[in-house]
């Protein structure tokens, strides 16, 4: 039972209709880390997805630079309550990469630069609901906000969109990634409020 | 200073968090080391205003005496001194990293302790030093405490050598010769706690015996 | 480099799960063996992350991770083969 602290009320942050459950609005971007900040020289960055079989198809980053880019405005909501609205991001829809990928699998595992995995249905990385994002305000991706490129998942809890991202594993079974294996959700629905194993 | 009921006591080095409750829910934790020994049921922290630290603001701005507050502790058994312990000890402060290492001066002082003791306090400037009346009483009136402090930005005129970060010449000679086996306190910012961490081990003494605390 | 605390920062969060305090505790790194004392663990995350992340001072490899949910704990202790707790005597 917490105690109310008179007079507190913490950084400015506001209500507003447009934010999932038990969210709080920030105008910052608080960065959050699980450990030291991955560099990756552009000359060695590459993004790969593996099938189910082991069938591989890589990018390069001049390769990924001329893929058919968009800019897209997104709210993003963190598990630690903050959400940042209307937020602009430049990349490459996960469709474009998934066009020459055949696969039967349902389930990905998306791994980082750092070690880092999150797994997620692959449906929820197709038809215009993921990217390869490089790019934030216009400006290219800082490395503490996972830079060179991050995966971004709008419709999902922050986590599953990994930064520094390095490949997607297809899988028939979903396997539980960094987070997922130790209390947070398989799924991470902010609307549901589906912050931790069993919600 | 916090009256906690049925405070259990804590040893000098350790800390409480702090957590504090905005009406619609939102919270904000710090951690914040205890300064001196235990009153009863009253402890002292000290705390530091932070630009833009929602916590410390709070704190030193618009708490005020007899408002409750939520306080965990006390806490961490590895950065601790007991007046049990008879080794000489050398204490290495980096700004605020000192209110864990003042704590222990203190304990040392209440148990009235003939441990020696050295302090080496680094601070940007003369002003920014904490507690500098009691330090100069103490290094005064405590019999076997020694303190030397170290400046980065700005010195006094009587100060010899000019400003700079700390270095393998001031924990030489500030602190005691490894083959002693003192026990071995840096408190302070990351950087300055593993710049001195290392000198330290570089000096021969044993890592084990090089205890750190980061305030990040 | 990201800045990290140490382990000292931990042993709040982990008081409320163990009976005694625990950073005084070494966990040697099940990717390195290098024997680390709790306290002095790299910890990134905080109160404010999604959980507290602990990494071997060596090597760097994740040694535990806790994350705290309302109404129960995960302690994930892969990342070592065991943790020695000093007990207090008697």
């Amino acid at each position: 039972m917490s105690i109310v602290s008179p007079g507190f009320s913490g950084r400015r942050r506001g209500a507003d209709n447009r934010l999932p459950p038990g969210q709080y609005l920030t105008h910052d971007f608080p960065v959050l880390s699980a450990g030291p900040t991955p560099r990756v020289p552009l000359d060695r960055w590459e993004f790969r997805i593996t099938t189910e079989q082991g069938e591989k198809h890589t990018w390069s980053w001049n390769e990924l630079q001329e893929l058919t880019s968009e800019q897209i405005t997104v709210d993003i909501h963190c598990v630690t309550k903050w959400s940042k609205l209307g937020t602009t991001w430049t990349g490459v829809s996960l469709d474009t990469f998934f066009e020459d990928v055949d696969t039967a699998a349902d389930y990905a595992l998306a791994y980082s630069y750092g070690g880092y995995t999150t797994n997620l249905p692959l449906e929820d990385l197709l038809d215009g609901r993921s990217y390869i994002a490089y790019e934030y305000e216009g400006e290219p991706l800082a490395p503490e906000h996972g830079g060179p490129a991050r995966l971004l998942v709008p419709h999902l809890y922050l986590w599953k969109s990994a930064k520094w991202i390095r490949g997607i594993q297809l899988q028939i079974e979903d396997e539980p990634g960094f987070w997922e294996s130790v209390g947070y959700h398989d799924y991470g629905d902010p609307w549901r409020e589906q912050r931790y194993q069993g919600d | 200073m916090l009256d906690v009921p049925d405070w259990p006591g804590h040893d000098a080095g350790q800390h409480v968090d702090v957590r504090l409750t905005a009406p619609d829910g939102y919270t904000a934790q710090r951690s914040y080391s205890i300064a001196g020994p235990a009153d009863g049921d009253r402890i002292e922290l000290t705390v530091q205003h932070v630009d833009d630290g929602e916590v410390s603001d709070y704190l030193t701005t618009v708490y005020a005496i007899g408002d409750p507050v939520e306080v965990r502790g006390p806490v961490g058994g590895w950065f601790v001194w007991r007046p049990e312990h008879t080794d000489p000890v050398f204490l290495v402060a980096g700004g605020s990293g000192i209110v864990p290492l003042m704590a222990m001066i203190r304990a040392r002082a209440a148990a009235d302790s003939k441990t020696p003791f050295r302090l080496l306090y680094s601070a940007r400037s003369p002003s920014e030093i904490i507690f500098a009346d009691e330090l100069r009483r103490r290094a005064r009136d405590d019999r076997g405490l020694d303190v030397t402090y170290l400046y980065t930005r700005s010195a006094p005129e009587d100060w010899p050598g000019r400003p700079h970060r700390i270095s393998v010449a001031d924990l030489n000679s500030a602190g005691w010769p490894a083959d002693l086996r003192p026990a071995c306190f840096v408190c302070g910012p990351t950087g300055f706690v593993e710049t001195a961490a290392d000198i330290l081990v570089a000096l021969g003494h044993e890592p084990r015996r090089v205890k750190t605390e980061r305030f990040g | 480099m990201t800045e990290h605390l140490d382990g000292n920062d931990m042993a709040g969060a982990l008081s409320e799960i163990f009976a005694v305090d625990v950073s005084a505790a070494t966990a040697p790194c099940a990717s390195c063996k290098r024997v680390n004392v709790v306290a002095e663990l790299r910890v990134y995350g905080g109160p404010s992350a999604p959980g507290l992340v602990a990494r071997c001072c060596g090597c760097d490899e994740v040694v535990l991770r806790l994350v705290c949910g309302p109404g129960a704990a995960w302690l994930d202790l892969r990342g070592t083969t065991a943790l020695r707790i000093p007990l207090p005597p008697g």
